[in-house]
């Protein structure tokens, strides 16, 4: 995996948000640079749910980050609905936040403790005078009825008297308050138990409807990012492997990194019990960040790697309608046989 | 959870083990009237949400509690035929560690950070079988080859902070096996983990639970994983077992509403994307004042007024070894639901 290419950026719609050649490093001290994110590129239309998914330290919560521009990203362009965010002084830069906002993992330290519910989610409002005590009332209410929290009881209440899931919900109705066009959710579920965790995913798919949101999906969990996406792209190492439709990409991984997350999920149904060891397979630590591999990123735990992949970065290629990936030997299948590995490389 | 058919005891014999907490609103019960059998060699997966009881039940079983903590004297945790709750505190130092271990959820924190990992890992085996320096180092470079820890000379020096997650908790569980328990005890032992780990994880204590024949508990909210590598299976809901059986009749047969639920609200990679999920609506019971009946009435989609009189008992479904907190098991409705459907379906095997 290595990922540099452009193939699976979508040219025939202007997308509301487009990421290119996005490197995010941070200072290691004397050992060096942590190249957390190494010159991707990804576009989400309107209206659209785009899924990030890999293992911690892929770079995913720090391309959320950087889309957020909290801190700016080292070098790549972030466009949101033709403004180039990354092009942008601190001052035009805060006065489009309002645009676009984030929901995180731990949602209880998110709020702050000392604050009433109707307070925290009127702030934004309130900052930017957005009508009068009436109507930011009201659209308080609004949003706090919509994300299934009753206003007369919750509203003077503090975070500390609420469950893990109540403050995913007040996070965000807070999201929601000011209408973005974007909202980034870093793990939003990762904290809750899943009968809560099905409860803010169906939440965040009414709002989605209800408001015409846009998100970015940060997740690890791959059963959640498939049910949320109508397009997920699969990371390693600060670059993207795969990127597909999640009913194409789950039934057939073309990455064999994506082929390995898929088959580590432990399956509720005891009759498809593989007993067969990853053992072997896995054992390997991902590689650090600080002295990423040559090539392709993927290749030291890579079971098809061989010495092209130690030489040359794999191009983002398509292999079927919508599908890249970016391997040399992508996985043999015969639904994707028409783009065999032997077929061209380096589109470039 | 059946009773003895054979003559020998079984290892771990749990009988309507309570625990309660003080709490400035009233004592909390977090484990409720809990009973439960484990046989050498046999993997039983705990399973239920936060606050369910889950961890409150190994540490009563392990004898790890807060000093606030209430156990009422009617309550057995018989191990090997001996009641932990008897134990006086040097007997258990030898207890914990040659007869039960446990490996935490989070390796960072179970893990001394300024002890470099020999120390830590030779610790026990020198304390409980005595070993001098040489030999107990020896051990450990042994015990490291078994869990399958890369260079492990090179580790023993180290200190947990230059190891991965991953690698920790390999250490981790380790340091449970030094001194070859009887049962082992991992509660989340995978929680903090990416999913490849945890998949190298599990893999690994199932092969050496294989090897050793020890019993393990395996503590979990995640039902994929219990799936997977259990041999049976403990349903947790408000401090209480409200459906246990062996693993693949609790996933064909699943007699409990909340066990029903709980399978219907996960995002599975094998549903369609933008399946909406079944959440189960409400929250977990208040533990300090429970309901009054059945303690998931409240969210059940079953619910008659008859769930609210008394708490059900657990009963058998369909075999003896398979129980149910609830008076209409799900096994029942499903058998008159596939009565009907079945001549429909020919060519349904």
């Amino acid at each position: 995996m290595a990922g540099v290419g452009e193939a699976h950026l979508r040219t025939d719609s202007t997308p509301l948000l487009s990421v290119e050649g996005l490197v995010v490093e941070f200072p290691a001290g004397r050992q060096g640079v942590v190249h957390a994110v190494s010159g991707i590129s990804f576009d989400v239309l309107e209206g659209e749910t785009v899924g990030l998914v890999g293992e911690s330290g892929c770079g995913k919560t720090s391309t959320g980050r950087a889309i957020m521009q909290a801190p700016r990203p080292t070098s790549g362009s972030v466009t949101l609905d033709g403004t180039d965010l990354a092009s942008l002084d601190a001052k035009s830069l805060r006065r489009i936040r309002p645009d676009f906002q984030m929901i995180l993992q731990d949602s209880i330290s998110s709020l702050n403790p000392r604050r009433k519910v109707k307070d925290i989610v009127a702030r934004g409002l309130r900052v930017w005078n957005r009508g009068s005590r009436d109507e930011i009332d009201a659209k308080v209410r609004e949003v706090l009825d919509a994300v299934g929290l009753d206003p007369e009881v919750v509203g003077s209440r503090r975070p500390h008297q609420f469950s893990g899931g109540q403050c995913q919900r007040i996070c965000i109705a807070r999201a929601l308050v000011l209408d973005p066009k974007l909202i980034v959710c870093d793990e939003p579920v990762s904290a809750l138990d899943v009968s809560v965790q099905a409860q803010i995913l169906n939440i965040l798919r009414d709002m989605k409807e209800r408001y015409g949101l846009t998100l970015l999906f940060i997740s690890h969990d791959l059963g959640v990012v498939k049910n949320v996406s109508d397009r997920v792209i699969v990371m390693y190492l600060g670059k993207i492997c795969e990127v597909g439709s999640p009913d194409v990409l789950y039934a057939n991984p073309a990455h064999h990194y994506t082929e390995l997350l898929i088959e580590s999920i432990p399956h509720p149904d005891p009759s498809a019990r593989s007993r067969d060891d990853l053992f072997g397979r896995t054992a390997v630590d991902p590689p650090s960040p600080i002295d990423p591999p040559s090539g392709c990123r993927f290749r030291t735990r890579c079971p098809a790697a061989q010495e092209r992949c130690r030489d040359e970065e794999p191009q983002i290629r398509e292999i079927g309608p919508g599908h890249f990936v970016a391997c040399h030997f992508p996985v043999e299948r015969s639904a994707n046989a028409a783009a065999g590995p032997g077929g061209d490389i380096a589109g470039e | 959870m059946s009773e003895s058919t054979n003559p020998s005891p079984p290892l771990l014999r749990v009988r309507n083990l309570s625990t309660g907490f003080e709490t400035p609103r009233g004592l909390l019960w977090a484990v409720d009237g809990v009973s439960f059998d484990l046989d050498q060699g046999r993997t039983m997966g705990v399973v239920g949400e936060s606050g369910s009881g889950k961890s409150v039940l190994v540490r009563t079983v392990m004898n790890l509690l807060a000093a606030n903590a209430v156990v009422p004297d009617d309550g057995e945790v018989l191990f090997r035929g001996r009641n932990v709750r008897d134990l006086d505190a040097i007997e258990e130092r030898h207890f914990w560690g040659t007869e039960m271990a446990m490996v935490f959820q989070d390796p960072m924190t179970s893990l001394n950070p300024v002890k470099r990992i020999g120390r830590q890992l030779t610790e026990s085996i020198r304390f409980h079988l005595g070993l001098d320096d040489d030999a107990a180092t020896e051990r450990a470079l042994e015990l490291m080859n078994q869990v399958g820890i890369p260079e492990p000379k090179k580790r023993l020096r180290q200190y947990p902070h230059e190891l991965s997650g991953g690698m920790r908790q390999r250490v981790v569980i380790a340091i449970a096996l030094s001194c070859s328990p009887k049962l082992l005890i991992a509660d989340e032992p995978t929680t903090a983990l990416d999913v490849t780990v945890q998949r190298q994880i599990l893999d690994l204590l199932g092969r050496i639970q294989r090897e050793t024949d020890m019993a393990m508990i395996l503590i979990t909210h995640d039902l994929g994983v219990v799936a997977s590598y259990t041999d049976e299976i403990a349903v947790m809901y408000g401090g209480q077992i409200v459906e246990h059986a062996a693993t693949s009749d609790l996933f064909e047969d699943l007699a409990h509403p909340y066990t029903e639920a709980l399978l219907a609200s996960i995002p599975r990679i094998d549903l369609p994307s933008h399946a909406r999920l079944q959440a189960i609506g409400g929250r977990p019971p208040d533990m300090v004042a429970p309901p009054p009946g059945c303690r998931f009435a409240p969210r059940c989609a079953y619910r008659t007024d008859e769930c609210e009189a008394a708490i059900p008992e657990l009963i058998s479904v369909a075999d003896r070894m398979h129980t149910c907190r609830c008076i209409r098991p799900l096994v029942s409705h499903r058998d008159v639901a596939e009565a009907v459907v079945a001549p429909n379906r020919p060519g349904s095997s």
